[in-house]
């Protein structure tokens, strides 16, 4: 459905000297530079599929979004969505897509968001029975039936979010491209917005590529993430095997019935926290089991845990650009 | 073309909702379009002082239907355009399946529509002001002036859309509105009707599409002898000419255009 071959953005910025001297060398010798905002970038996604898309803030995520939609023209490479060249923006293409951007609207701020429905429902030829049957399922998968007649501007961010969605949808899109639908979003509405786009996306088989900075938003609901750092893509993949592969140990956390000195603690793991009676231990993933079963017979622990590492500090080192390393 | 009606008919519908939200605004536009009161007075005293191919009475006349011709052409189009492209809001724009330009078409008809009873009261205050200089045009008369008022709002718009097509470059187009604004006022019979204006001016400024859009229709609306078919013809030809330079900038600015901010 979606098809980047070495796919490149490029834009050439000023650059201009702080003060009233810098300003006034840039108007009689303007200077520029080259940014490569997106660099020889390839991937597919089949139909269906629901990809996340991560990366730093200025990694290359929205311009590569914007190249997808047709928004911008890419310096290099080449693109297909559907089927067709994005750029060329022709009618049935645009049919076929939706973008949104977390901090953008195109609700009309001082109406009620039926007014901007009705101009859609037009815009992409439903009629009118069609435009109220789908405005009404999607009301009430978002739980916004009772916020359409409300002028936008007295929405709270979760409630105009959700209309946005509504809004972006009605035409019922096959790929949608989604940029921080979440941003800025309290948990419950986040919830709720990660809730809609998973069953959205069951319910119409849609193409789905989002960019969050939540990890909840990824974890939820993408099996494949491809990372993107200063332009280049990083990684495509699975969420788990990333984990796996950049964090192969797991922490298990002790709350015990007395002190033990670190030494004796040391010897079913790495220490990496003590405090009293509690501490975190660092253990191999194929050693775990044997450790468990080992710190329960010698310890005799009032608590233990096995946890997860957040997916937030395994990502962390991959958005600065350290790369994968090793296996 | 019904597939574009029918947008535009919803387009123009939710324009008209929200211009009617926006009243206080929009009066306060339309009386900021009342400087042809205040010439009318200026004008007038001088028709009655001084040797004038005008009589007070036709120069009241004249400034009426310049405030009329004023109020139904008036485009905005340049600033909408320019905080569009500077904020990034042209991208939803764009990923609709049908041209912007529709979007600030019913915008500027829905406004012309709301500000019909302002013109009304604005004429009206012109005659309680003047009485002498009341007139009724004939059906005819004001069916041209009608036709040939939005041909010129038509020009008037692709003029501004095109130069406004400038914002995918240099961002602040409407400091070229500024330029073409000072032609406007000097060559459009806004300040004074053509025929005051030494005739080599008058003969120059004809071959521009400035005096068709005040000059000429208030000229027709007042009933005065005017060459409509060379007016209609003039239009058509800088509508053309304006609509194939604006399709080439939308196409060349479109390419350049960063969605900065969207």
């Amino acid at each position: 459905m979606l098809q980047a071959e070495s796919l490149g953005k490029t834009y050439r910025v000023a650059e201009k000297e702080s003060g009233m001297a810098g300003t006034l060398r840039h108007v009689f010798r303007r200077k520029t530079r080259d940014v490569h905002a997106v660099r020889d970038v390839t991937f597919h996604v089949a139909e269906g599929e629901f990809v996340g898309f991560i990366g730093a803030n200025g990694a290359g995520k929205t311009t590569t979004l914007k190249m997808l939609s047709g928004l911008i023209r890419p310096s290099h490479g080449r693109v297909r969505v559907a089927n067709f060249d994005p750029f060329r923006r022709q009618r049935a293409f645009l049919r076929q897509i939706t973008l949104i951007m977390g901090q953008k609207q195109q609700l009309i701020w001082d109406l009620p968001a039926i007014d901007t429905l009705r101009i859609n429902a037009a815009v992409y030829e439903l009629e009118r029975g069609e435009a109220e049957r789908r405005v009404a399922e999607l009301a009430e998968m978002l739980d916004v039936a009772r916020l359409l007649t409300t002028p936008v501007r007295k929405l709270s961010l979760g409630e105009r979010m959700k209309c946005e969605l509504l809004a972006a949808l009605l035409h019922h899109p096959r790929v949608l491209f989604l940029d921080e639908p979440t941003l800025g979003l309290d948990i419950n509405a986040q919830e709720a917005i990660r809730g809609f786009l998973e069953l959205y996306n069951q319910r119409y088989g849609a193409t789905v590529l989002l960019t969050s900075h939540y990890m909840a938003d990824i974890t939820a609901l993408c099996s494949r993430v491809l990372i993107i750092h200063e332009g280049s893509l990083l990684y495509d993949g699975s969420l788990t095997e990333i984990v796996e592969r950049l964090m192969p140990s797991r922490e298990i956390e002790l709350h015990l019935a007395e002190p033990v000195p670190r030494e004796v603690l040391a010897e079913f793991g790495e220490v990496s926290q003590l405090e009293g009676t509690s501490a975190s231990l660092v253990v191999e993933r194929s050693q775990v089991q044997r450790s468990v079963v080992a710190i329960f017979d010698r310890l005799r622990p009032i608590d233990l845990f096995v946890k997860e590492p957040a997916i937030e500090r395994v990502i962390a080192p991959l958005l600065k650009g350290q790369g994968l390393g090793t296996p | 073309m019904i597939y574009a009606l029918r947008v535009f008919a919803a387009q123009l519908h939710t324009a008209l909702v929200l211009t009617t939200t926006y009243r206080a605004e929009m009066i306060l536009w339309a009386l900021s379009g009342t400087l042809p009161i205040i010439l009318m007075g200026v004008w007038g005293e001088a028709a009655r002082t001084g040797a004038m191919p005008y009589t007070p009475v036709e120069m009241v006349r004249y400034f009426v239907a310049v405030l009329v011709v004023r109020q139904l052409t008036f485009v905005w189009v340049i600033w909408e355009f320019e905080e569009e492209v500077v904020t990034g809001r042209l991208s939803s724009l764009l990923l609709r399946p049908i041209d912007p330009v529709w979007n600030y078409v019913a915008n500027h008809l829905a406004e012309r529509l709301a500000r019909l009873p302002m013109i009304a009261l604005l004429v009206g205050l012109c005659f309680w002001l003047h009485p002498e200089a009341i007139f009724v045009p004939s059906p005819a008369v004001a069916a041209t002036a009608l036709g040939v008022t939005a041909l010129s709002f038509i020009v008037r718009f692709l003029l501004q859309y095109t130069l406004a097509m400038a914002c995918f470059v240099v961002e602040r187009a409407s400091s070229l509105e500024s330029l073409s604004f000072i032609a406007f006022v000097f060559l459009s019979g806004m300040l004074a009707p053509l025929d005051l204006y030494p005739a080599w001016v008058a003969n120059l400024a004809a071959w521009t599409p400035f005096p068709y859009f005040v000059y000429v229709p208030a000229q027709i609306l007042v009933g005065a002898d005017v060459d409509v078919p060379r007016a209609v013809g003039l239009l058509f030809v800088w509508g053309a000419l304006l609509l194939i330079a604006q399709r080439w900038a939308w196409r060349r600015g479109v390419s350049r255009y960063s969605a900065m901010g969207a």
